[in-house]
């Protein structure tokens, strides 16, 4: 008995000891550069579009290990949308709606297809992917669309000065959003934990408690620091934070969270237990536009430019994030804070490669062997545990 | 009949990280005899046979298999196989869109890699068919044959690859009761022709029937063997040695349930089927429930009983569905399974792993899915209440797990259904329509899922129990109902009905 829950306890916290594993070995190998604040700042800020892809990815793949392939050729359009609307000196609000729009019509027209006529997903969305490929390449004709509004880029998190605040003020921030942060969060956890012993139910071990709040909160106070140390809190974190936290929110707390997991763990019984399946597979693809949209804002902030090679690979690193980060090839498994860290362990392991020059080609072997290492641990774990 | 001893399991102990699935089993199986292997769920059985065909290979257990003479150290099906020991599982291996020559040969086909002998393989298929006394073209596809023909072609297969003992893991749980009789009529002629087998079975009167010994297996340890002539072989016999005690009552008694007013009435209910339309599987069908009322529906495999249902239940079968439904005396419109469950009508299903459960989930988030709005405000769940909920239900049915965070997937059957059960009692029906609730469940667990059908209709809710095996909708009903190919039949008072009354009117109505 002891050693199975020992073995579930390893199961649970697999990524997590791989993330420090891989940060570990490339820090040492990297001679402590892959902590650099620059590095921890750019390591959030380049991974932004995965983080949102990925998150939104998880809904598809929830309802039963169904992808959207398209999403690299979404976020290319609705940019294009983007730059052109920008260059046509229309505000940014106005820009950003619409293409949160243009996201959501574009998810709505794949989830049709898939949710009420049953196309499989995977022949909508490779469709969906030659469709927006090429009509971006249309509108923009080839070329790219320089971004110059100033403001856009910054509350995007692209351009030289995309950090919240100014001067030394800026700095200060970090600080203080750290230490609020992880005092929020010890706060929150010991008020759920205390709450939960009043009403008689088994909480973890006190040690157990302590270590692993002790250990989040340092994770917080550590970046904090490190963004400190560089230039301040990047902007994207605001819309990562929103993301994270709604998508996080919605999966873990709410009906409409476990009708994702309920249909991807057995359609069948979903459907008898009175949920409405087509709604949910509607709004995982629906959602997943959106997310492309939000994508697409960020996506040429960064670059400062909305070019037709944009999002090339994109669905790629935003499926693999998922199944390193636990989510099942089958569905009905999988957290949003799971996938979260195997988009870091993947951003991670670009990073560190990069930094030690390892040739581009060759980072895409190892990428690809990570995520079948991942799968197939998934897979060898849980035929030991049955 | 020799009393040559074609396989002997001596002392095998098998265990499992953290438990003894096996304690110094025994079994002894004569040639040319069949021989039953009883027990509870989880006692052993499936483990043992495991054990003997090689999946579980020399090594992973401690003991000796003596077959025919010598002794067996097998480390996959493959060897078992070669020294023809071959065994069909309770659910049928077979590919539905292969002809029947196809899969009787799968993995063993004849001619070479490169070039099968398709001439060859359906000239022995046909033979064997013919031996097992199946009346179709081996050109015919799986999937357009039923259940009971599927399990003989399964049978055929085996003997095409010249079995001497045959192990069979509950080979009658998905037919119904003429083709089960067929089978083991099968059986007893191959017995006759040598060949020797073993049989799982819940079905204790289908044991008595066909077997020579009856091996009782209980907690892993071999309780008893008993042969026929020289014990007594009779159902309470066994069932004192599989549950260790005495039964006295299998069907539990309901005393001053006090049966009311309808609860629900159907009128000239037909469904077509939802892709051949033009044909009917539910014809004109009428009937009424009463509360506090338990109402057996009785019939054979294909009567269309369970479509019945599932049409009930907010359409979830079947095209062109028309008639009416009344609910305490209101006409009710129920199009989804949502509506169906807002106006108190809860379906549990026949395949609870199919369609019932989320294997995947905790018992915890399975027991509050169809009623999610019990457990949340405003689409938010509070995570403690679904899990007091789920801890109440835990011990009001005695549902046997480690805690309600455990995988459904992880339990036994009886308990899985429990946890079937949960779910919709919580949603709170006043209506519940009980799909072959005990279906592959052991003695014990059938006896507790029989107290929860009384517990409810005590609180004066109506129970519809579909149930193919007689008995049990004899002792459980206050009312009976015969089906049979889409219609109703029959009706009996529970207290009047009789197993050959049934029978009776199902082979009438076939007459007509």
């Amino acid at each position: 008995m002891k050693n199975s829950k020992v073995l579930t306890y390893v199961q649970k916290y697999t990524m997590i000891g791989m993330l420090i594993l891989v940060v570990a070995a490339f820090s040492i190998a990297t001679k402590s550069k892959l902590l650099l604040p620059q590095n921890i700042s750019n390591l959030i800020s380049q991974n932004a579009y995965v983080f949102v892809l990925a998150t939104g990815m998880l809904l598809c793949i929830l309802t039963g290990g169904n992808i959207d392939l398209g999403v690299g050729s979404y976020v290319c359009f609705i940019g294009a949308i983007g730059g052109i609307m920008l260059r046509s000196h229309i505000g940014i609000v106005p820009t950003a709606l619409a293409m949160i729009a243009c996201g959501i019509l574009i998810g709505m027209w794949n989830a049709y297809w898939i949710a009420y006529v049953r196309v499989p997903p995977f022949i909508t969305t490779l469709s969906s992917m030659l469709v927006f490929r090429g009509l971006s390449n249309v509108l923009l004709q080839g070329k790219t669309i320089r971004i110059e509004n100033k403001t856009f880029l910054k509350i995007f998190g692209g351009g030289a000065n995309c950090y919240i605040g100014t001067g030394p003020f800026a700095k200060k921030l970090c600080l203080i959003v750290g230490i609020v942060a992880a005092v929020a969060f010890v706060l929150l956890t010991l008020r759920s934990r205390i709450s939960r012993q009043k009403k008689g139910f088994n909480v973890e071990s006190f040690l157990a408690y302590i270590i692993k709040t002790a250990a989040i909160a340092a994770v917080i106070i550590f970046i904090a620091w490190k963004f400190y140390k560089y230039k301040g809190l990047p902007t994207v974190l605001i819309w990562l934070a929103l993301v994270i936290g709604i998508y996080a929110y919605i999966t873990s707390k709410t009906t409409i969270g476990r009708h994702f997991y309920a249909v991807g763990g057995n359609e069948k019984a979903a459907k008898l237990s009175g949920i409405n399946t087509n709604r949910v597979y509607f709004l995982a693809y629906t959602s997943m536009g959106m997310l492309a949209g939000l994508s697409a804002l960020l996506v040429i902030a960064r670059f400062a430019a909305a070019s037709p090679q944009a999002g090339d690979g994109y669905e790629l690193d935003a499926i693999g994030s998922c199944f390193i980060g636990g989510a099942s090839a089958y569905g009905g498994i999988g957290t949003v804070p799971g996938v979260i860290i195997g988009a870091l362990l993947m951003g991670v392991i670009n990073m560190g490669m990069s930094i030690l020059g390892v040739d581009i080609n060759w980072q895409k072997v190892v990428k690809g062997l990570v995520l079948l290492a991942a799968v197939i641990f998934d897979v060898v774990s849980k035929k030991k545990n049955s | 009949m020799s009393e040559k001893i074609l396989l002997e399991m001596k002392n095998i102990t098998k265990v499992f990280p953290g438990v003894k699935a096996l304690d110094d089993v025994n079994l002894k199986v004569k040639e040319g005899s069949i021989h039953a292997l009883v027990g509870e769920n989880g006692a052993g059985k499936s483990t043992l046979m495991n054990v003997l065909s090689g999946i579980y290979p020399y090594g992973t257990y401690t003991g000796d298999i003596i077959y025919d003479g010598e002794e067996c150290r097998f480390s996959k099906i493959r060897d078992s196989e070669s020294k023809g020991i071959v065994i069909i599982h309770q659910e049928l291996a077979l590919v539905p869109y292969m002809t029947i020559g196809e899969n009787m040969f799968l993995g063993n086909e004849r001619g070479k890699a490169i070039a099968i002998d398709w001439t060859d393989t359906y000239v022995q298929a046909d033979k064997y068919l013919k031996v097992v006394g199946l009346n179709e073209s081996s050109h015919t596809l799986i999937k357009d044959i039923g259940v009971g023909k599927q399990q003989l072609v399964e049978i055929a297969k085996a003997l095409s690859k010249n079995a001497r003992l045959l192990i069979l893991d509950e080979p009658t749980s998905s037919l119904n009761e003429e083709d089960s009789r067929a089978l083991l009529d099968l059986l007893i002629r191959l017995k006759g022709e040598g060949l020797t087998s073993i049989i799982i079975s819940h079905k204790l009167n289908e044991v008595s029937y066909v077997a020579d010994d009856i091996t009782v297996i209980r907690d892993g340890h071999t309780i008893e063997t008993l042969v026929k002539g020289v014990d007594d072989i009779s159902e309470d016999r066994i069932i004192r040695g599989m549950v260790g005690r005495e039964m006295s009552d299998r069907f539990p008694k309901r005393h001053g349930v006090e049966i009311g007013d309808v609860a629900m009435e159907v009128k000239n209910w037909t469904v077509h089927h939802p892709v051949y339309t033009e044909r009917k599987i539910v014809d004109d069908v009428s009937f009424y429930v009463r509360k506090g009322e338990v109402l057996g529906i009785a019939g054979l495999m294909g009567a269309g009983r369970t479509e019945l249902s599932m049409s009930l239940f907010g359409r979830s079968y079947g095209s062109g569905i028309s008639g009416q439904v009344f609910i305490n005396g209101k006409e009710v419109k129920m199009h989804s399974c949502k509506s169906a469950i807002e106006h108190g009508l809860a379906y549990v299903t026949e395949d609870r792993k199919g369609n019932g459960l989320i294997l995947s989930n905790a018992i915890r988030t399975n027991t509050t899915l169809a009623n999610l709005k019990g457990v949340s405000n405003l689409g938010v769940i509070d995570a403690d209440k679904e899990y007091a909920v789920a801890e109440e239900y835990r011990e009001k049915l005695r549902t046997k797990c480690t805690g309600v965070e455990q995988f459904v997937g992880n339990l036994s059957g009886g308990n899985q259904q429990k946890v079937l059960l949960s779910k919709w009692m919580y949603a709170e029906p006043d209506v519940l329509i009980l799909d072959e609730p005990t279906r592959g469940i052991d003695v014990g667990a059938k006896y507790e899922i029989y107290n929860i059908i009384n517990a409810l209709v005590a609180e004066g809710k109506s129970v519809i129990m579909i149930s193919s095996e007689l008995p049990e909708i004899l002792g459980m009903s206050d009312r009976i109902y015969v089906m049979n190919e889409g219609r109703i039949v029959g009706e009996f008072k529970g207290s009047e009905a009789t197993q050959e009354g049934i029978m009776a009117a199902i082979i009438k109505s076939s007459n007509d």
